[in-house]
């Protein structure tokens, strides 16, 4: 089943290659997956799609939540939170379809981004079902190419942050004693 | 400055091997008190630390080049990974400005080694180094201990600057759980407490969190008994009335049939691998699971737990103990406890059956060395406290079950990626370790013919390490799997061409010997661990004896293949 994972994680070398490597290593599929920052540029929200088996879904937070540089990885999949997607589509349109591709794409919230001769460039927000519904309307009126952003994801409910304080090293302390 | 951190986090000795751009590490390294021991290939170096690290507990350090060097260290760091061993791998890069464009000896070693370690880093700026460092270092060593690599680039090597004092590391998305939920604990206590077929399994976790006290203390109080891990041997001394021996593919009948027929079982720094559990499905199928581990990944992702506990084993065995010793110091003489005792003493009866049933036994014989004869031996001449280091296969599995280990940190086995080639390496970081100690490598044929260049290593050091080889003459367990499932038919299995150890020793310096007569066995390892120095001694045991018990592939462990000729009745329940 689909798992939506949401993640924030410092904004440092390698995070998203930490992330998407466990992924594969531990062999879930990646459906979609989109990182920035966040307010904080020090930090990245990733908001993350796997196929992964439902028993496994717990097992995957874990896995994300001992590496070192993810802050908090949540399960979105059955808490409150909106998950949205972008999609830009490109369709190659005949003159005496003109009007009702912009007419469809109204009724799907989209807004017309460029025009041409040859057609449009259309983008429209929305939970990744509906889109999958306009980008198969849109298909039906030409030839059509699309970026998808994959989904982004928020909780509804602002979850506490729970960050770890500082821990003395041993360099600090006296010799030999340990660091905890 | 390198090197300052390195002191200051109580380096005494770096495994490593130079190259380009470590040149001006090595140069700094030239007139410092951290002690160098310069290994003959990188993967021993990472393994020599482990040594290091599984002898004392300390973290092992390994060093090696760019390119080639960093990934000759990723066996090791992988070994380490996978047993939970606190390493720090340092590596050298190419220079900043060069990263990303195919240089001479340039390596991608941040990302090949992702997958490697526990976590890793790559250097660029002087100023982030020894902050790095010591994140490093608290990384590799707590929660639950692993490899850490710090890739730096020459330019940070060349650098000058006056190291500043690190005093606290900061890493906010490292949690790492110590106490354990005090309900759980309590609830653990409980079941602990209302048992009527209690059972530990123990695993590495016991020795990496040195909890050996306390985990007698348990034992004791709940009158168990115990079955360890291949990684949890000497976590409870061999000798101690409670423990029954190590379960598994490979395991006793009665550890496994302990497993399967307990009614409680306290699952200690362990995490249900495959080679312990075979079929998951059929695995304990009457037991109610307390998990105590460091790792919240660990729990439930083989066996959902009916107690989960996450937390250092140390700290929470004293709670666990306080509880169950009040619970029984409580208890009056009802008959409901009348009857939980009557069957407390039944389970043990029926342990000390299933033990007796099928010992685990050195068998020998008049005209051939067996190879249990030679874990025999070893065992006597160890007598428990000898450090003894093993490579992967038969050799291994008969180690473990016939030497009696009476403390943790004596049995260096690779575990979790079994790695052949390990034994005499992590022989020389163990050695290095303790000086005083005596040191076995017990090694196959196999494994001891990809760690032949480290014999160089052993003379120049003047390691004193006694090197074992059982030599079957074949890959032997693979050869065991040929010859049970596929027809006996014998593919690249043997192994030619082994070389006069006599020769082979004295080229390198030191004494070596072959044995192959049962009558010599005792005096050829008196012998060995007799001379100073290092000794070479080759056993040529039976080829194809086979390691029973075994459980065969997909089976439950109850199912166990006893032995030859003929398959035993499946253990009822």
């Amino acid at each position: 089943m689909l798992q939506v994972i949401s993640l924030l994680l410092e904004n440092k070398p390698g995070a998203l290659m930490r992330v998407t490597g466990l992924l594969s290593q531990r062999g879930y599929n990646i459906e979609s997956l989109t990182v920035a920052r966040t307010l904080d540029p020090a930090i990245s929200r990733m908001t993350i799609v796997v196929d992964v088996d439902s028993v496994q879904r717990q097992q995957v937070i874990k896995q994300m939540n001992k590496l070192i540089n993810v802050l908090q990885a949540s399960d979105l999949t059955e808490s409150p939170a909106v998950v949205r997607e972008l999609v830009l589509v490109r369709v190659r349109t005949p003159q005496e379809s003109r009007t009702a591709v912009l007419k469809e794409a109204e009724i799907f919230g989209g807004r017309v981004v460029d025009s041409s001769t040859e057609g449009f460039v259309i983008e429209a927000t929305g939970d990744p079902e509906k889109l999958r519904e306009f980008i198969d309307v849109m298909g039906s009126y030409g030839e059509a190419d699309v970026a998808r952003s994959g989904a982004l994801a928020i909780a509804l409910e602002a979850r506490k942050l729970r960050l770890q304080p500082p821990v003395p090293t041993k360099a600090g302390s006296r010799q030999g004693e340990p660091a905890t | 400055m390198l090197l300052e951190c390195l002191a200051r986090e109580g380096v005494d000795c770096i495994f490593g091997y130079p190259g380009g751009v470590t040149i001006p590490f090595y140069d700094v390294l030239y007139e410092h008190r951290i002690r160098h021991v310069l290994v003959r290939h990188e993967e021993n170096a990472a393994f020599a630390a482990e040594g290091y690290a599984r002898s004392t507990g300390k973290v092992g350090v390994c060093c090696a080049t760019s390119g080639p060097g960093a990934t000759n260290l990723t066996t090791g760091l992988v070994d380490a990974l996978m047993d939970s061993i606190p390493i720090v791998a340092l590596t050298g890069q190419v220079t900043s400005k060069l990263i990303g464009s195919d240089a001479f000896q340039e390596g991608d070693t941040f990302g090949i080694t992702r997958s490697c370690t526990k976590h890793n880093y790559l250097v660029k700026r002087l100023e982030d180094l020894a902050q790095t460092i010591h994140e490093a270092f608290y990384v590799a060593a707590s929660g639950r201990p692993g490899p850490v690599l710090v890739d730096i680039t020459k330019d940070v090597f060349q650098g000058q600057g006056h190291y500043q004092p690190v005093t606290a590391v900061h890493l906010p998305g490292y949690k790492v759980f110590t106490e354990g939920h005090a309900g759980q604990i309590r609830r653990a206590a409980q079941l602990i407490h209302e048992a009527e077929r209690p059972l530990v399994y123990g695993g590495g976790g016991l020795i990496a969190a040195n909890a050996s006290p306390e985990l007698r203390e348990t034992v004791e109080l709940a009158d168990a008994p115990v079955v360890l891990t291949l990684l949890g041997l000497g976590a409870l001394p061999a000798e101690h009335p409670n423990f029954i021996s190590m379960p598994g593919m490979h395991g006793s009948y009665a550890a496994n049939m302990a497993l399967n027929n307990c009614d409680v079982m306290i699952a200690l720094g362990t995490r249900f691998d495959d080679r312990v559990t075979s079929r998951l499905a059929a695995f304990a199928p009457h037991a109610k699971v307390i998990h105590v581990d460091i790792d919240p990944a660990e729990i439930g992702k083989n066996r959902a737990p009916d107690v989960p506990i996450v937390g250092d084993v140390k700290r929470i065995l004293p709670k666990l103990n306080r509880l169950i010793a009040e619970m029984q110091s409580a208890e009056a003489k009802t008959p409901a406890v009348e009857k939980r005792l009557a069957a407390r003493s039944a389970w043990w009866a029926q342990v000390r059956a299933w033990k007796e049933e099928h010992p685990l036994e050195v068998t020998t014989s008049e005209s051939e060395i067996k190879p249990q004869h030679l874990m025999g031996e070893i065992d006597r001449i160890s007598g428990g406290h000898a450090i003894v280091t093993s490579d992967v296969g038969q050799h291994q599995m008969w180690a473990a079950q016939l030497i009696r280990f009476s403390e943790p940190r004596c049995w260096l086995s690779s575990g979790g990626l079994g790695s052949m080639g390990f034994g005499l390496p992590s022989a020389i970081g163990a050695q290095v370790a303790n000086p005083g100690k005596l040191v076995i490598a017990l090694v196959g044929d196999g494994g001891f013919q990809m760690s032949i260049p480290e014999l160089a290593t052993i003379a120049g050091n003047g390691l004193a390490i006694k090197i074992v080889v059982m030599n079957n003459g074949y890959l032997g367990m693979v050869r065991q799997w040929q010859t049970l499932f596929y027809n006996n038919r014998l593919s690249a299995v043997q192994l030619d061409g082994f070389p006069d150890v006599e020769k082979l020793a004295a080229a390198y310096g030191f004494k070596g010997r072959t044995v192959d007569r049962p009558g010599e066995l005792r005096g050829a390892l008196e012998e060995a661990v007799r001379e100073p120095g290092p000794y070479l001694l080759n056993v040529r045991v039976a080829q194809m004896e086979n390691v029973y018990p075994m459980v065969p592939a997909g089976a439950a462990i109850d199912e166990m293949v006893l032995g030859p000729p003929e398959p035993a009745a499946p253990a009822s329940n």
